[in-house]
């Protein structure tokens, strides 16, 4: 890691070295740098044919990875897919291009509450594109009597026919609201006895725990490698295509809901063909096409009527009013809360 | 001819702004970073200086300002250190014979057996590590072959725990263990073998007195290269470990992530290298005794 990571710093020095000539050569390009597996190829192709501007494309696999990216210095990237959680980070951080969304041609499309997200209230810097929540998801064929309650206890304190079978995100974020949402407690909480609570939950549950992972979640779920697993509401969509049996489940002490958006990080090489592919990207055609591709919602009115059948059908995307309110958006939380959660995580794992 | 022996500084260069550009740089700028205080929202606040990532390593402060002792970064640390010294020893035994093996095969023979050695290294570490994913993993080759001779039952479970990680931390540097201690058994001069033979010493007595006395640097070469880069091991841990211990490398890398750490990331990496150096004073110094000694 040390290695690669010297390597990435000695890229980007080349990258920035290298800039000034690519903005000599001007033309219409777009340097992409995306969550991976996230906007669909064929979009990124037909946005080229539509605008005659090049897209490149970058990928990783955790807000963190691109927030350490960006402020190193590196990249020279367009822009980039920040999660709501850590976009008002950005923001303050003074990362990001002011490009005054709200006032776009498209930005009328934008169903609420996107057009307001707490981290930038008047969208000046940022685009929604994908949202979707955090649950998980069970194989009912597996499961005593094919059904488990709506409550993440059956995820924390499972049942003794699940034990050595369930799988965890490997994302502190993630396991930690959830923990925290199972035992009332804030999020985002300061105080170090909320965090013990937690731990102590979390320890309880680790002898069960097959494996912490975030990726290849939907493979570990379609190949019966595990009966239940901490999953993203899109994963368990692309799980069920596979496995038939497989059940999302959103419980009723609540559970993260997050959004991604896109924005422009200050020191971008192409401002302007960002700003035109942040409009096209709230077309609802285009909206519609990123939803089918990635099996999450977009925020983009007049998409639904565009989406595939079996994704407007499953209730793990198109949850009903009901289910909606166990939704919890992820907060920022403050430095304090932050430590806390990763000494939790650490000590869980130590 | 003359112009070389007359500017070896010279000759040096590449390799000393190698060494300054690519080591020395990087580690003093680390050194710099563990220094430095954690900024509000990640990365460093450049210039304003703290010891609080040192303090880190064995201290925890409450919000009270309370400080007390904090085991579990050493706990931590002490665990790679031992998966890193027992895939040391395993791949000593199983590199030891492997080695004799070839170094009694007649050349060509021998170049071929080091062809295979190296044949590994055709592929990305990355992708052979995911491979024993699916040669581990409950149903796959290794569970069924197992279950066939009727040996174990299934599952095997395997998959995900420290014992999966240590098989593929020996996988990866079988190879590094082997290839010096062959080369070292390669160089020994086989009169001395002969020598003991004609002295009534038999084959054991061969080995344990004349050969592996004689292959002694090679050994700890190879004991080197496995043990170094395993107290860092990233891949094997993340991918066959399951995600329940971490390791220090893992660690590490957590810092400059979701932790958003820098200055401890840093002082993590230091410590390792620390640790690290001390590994080698240590072998060095048994080596200088041994020489003393004989």
């Amino acid at each position: 890691m040390k290695r690669a990571s010297r390597i990435r710093t000695f890229l980007a020095a080349l990258a920035i070295v290298a800039a000034p000539a690519a903005a000599v050569a001007q033309s219409k390009q777009l340097l992409l740098y995306s969550w991976a597996n996230y906007v669909p190829p064929d979009l990124i192709k037909r946005f080229e044919a539509e605008t005659g501007i090049k897209v490149s494309l970058d990928v990783y696999d955790s807000n963190d990875t691109m927030l350490a990216k960006l402020q190193a210095g590196g990249g020279g990237y367009d822009i980039v897919v920040p999660s709501n959680s850590i976009l008002a980070t950005m923001i303050k951080s003074d990362l990001l291009l002011k490009v005054d969304a709200a006032k776009m041609s498209n930005f009328s499309n934008v169903a609420a509450p996107h057009d307001r997200p707490a981290a930038d209230p008047g969208r000046e810097y940022s685009v929604p594109y994908l949202w979707g929540s955090t649950g998980f998801t069970y194989d009912s064929a597996k499961v005593p009597g094919g059904k488990l309650d709506e409550s993440w206890k059956e995820f924390f304190e499972p049942r003794p026919e699940l034990s050595g079978k369930i799988a965890v995100l490997n994302d502190q974020g993630e396991v930690y609201s959830a923990a925290a949402l199972y035992l009332g407690l804030d999020t985002c909480s300061e105080d170090p006895a909320d965090g013990q609570k937690i731990l102590t939950l979390l320890e309880k549950q680790k002898p069960h725990v097959k494996i912490y992972s975030s990726t290849g979640t939907i493979d570990r779920v379609a190949a019966g490698e595990v009966i239940m697993h901490q999953q993203w509401n899109g994963a368990s969509h692309r799980s069920r295509a596979k496995l038939g049996t497989a059940v999302f489940v959103y419980p009723t002490e609540g559970m993260n809901l997050w959004g991604d958006n896109f924005v422009v990080p200050k020191g971008a090489s192409n401002p302007e063909s960002a700003k035109i592919f942040l409009n096209w990207m709230m077309l609802p055609k285009n909206a519609a096409e990123a939803s089918n591709f990635s099996g999450y919602n977009n925020a983009i009115k007049g998409s639904e009527d565009l989406l595939k059948a079996d994704l407007r059908d499953n209730p793990a995307i198109n949850p009903s009013e009901p289910l909606k309110t166990r939704f919890r958006p992820v907060k920022d939380c403050s430095l304090k809360a932050r430590e806390i959660r990763d000494n939790v995580w650490t000590r869980l794992r130590r | 001819m003359r112009s070389i022996s007359t500017s070896p500084s010279l000759l040096a260069a590449p390799a000393a702004l190698f060494l300054i550009v690519f080591m020395l740089v990087p580690v003093g700028l680390m050194i710099y970073v563990s220094s430095l205080e954690r900024g509000a929202f990640g990365g460093v606040a450049w210039g304003s200086h703290t010891g609080i990532a040192y303090e880190k390593l064995l201290f925890e402060r409450d919000l009270t300002g309370q400080i007390s002792f904090n085991s579990d970064y050493i706990a931590i640390i002490l665990r790679s250190l031992r998966l890193a010294a027992i895939t040391t020893a395993i791949t000593l035994v199983l590199g030891i014979p492997t080695a004799l093996y070839m170094a009694s095969l007649p050349p060509r023979h021998a170049a071929f057996m080091l062809f295979l050695v190296t044949v590994p290294f055709w592929t990305n570490l990355l992708v052979r590590n995911f491979a024993w994913i699916l040669i581990l993993r409950n149903g796959g080759p290794l569970d069924s072959a197992l279950a066939a001779t009727g040996i174990l039952t299934p599952p095997l479970d395997i998959l995900y725990t420290p014992l999966a990680t240590g098989i593929g931390l020996t996988y990866s540097f079988l190879p590094f263990m082997i290839l010096p201690i062959y080369v070292a058994l390669e160089r020994i001069d086989k009169r001395l073998i002969e020598a003991a033979f004609d002295l009534g010493a038999d084959r054991w007595r061969v080995l344990s007195r004349v050969v592996l006395p004689l292959a002694a640097p090679g050994i700890a070469a190879g004991a080197i290269l496995v043990f170094v880069p395993c107290l860092g091991a990233y891949v094997s841990p993340e991918l066959l470990g399951g995600g329940k211990s971490l390791m220090i490398g893992n660690l590490i890398q957590a810092q400059f992530g979701a932790s958003r750490n820098w200055p401890f990331g840093a002082a993590l990496a230091l410590v390792l290298l620390l640790v690290l150096l001390l590994s080698l004073i240590l072998v060095a110094r048994i080596k200088r005794r041994e020489q003393a000694a004989s």
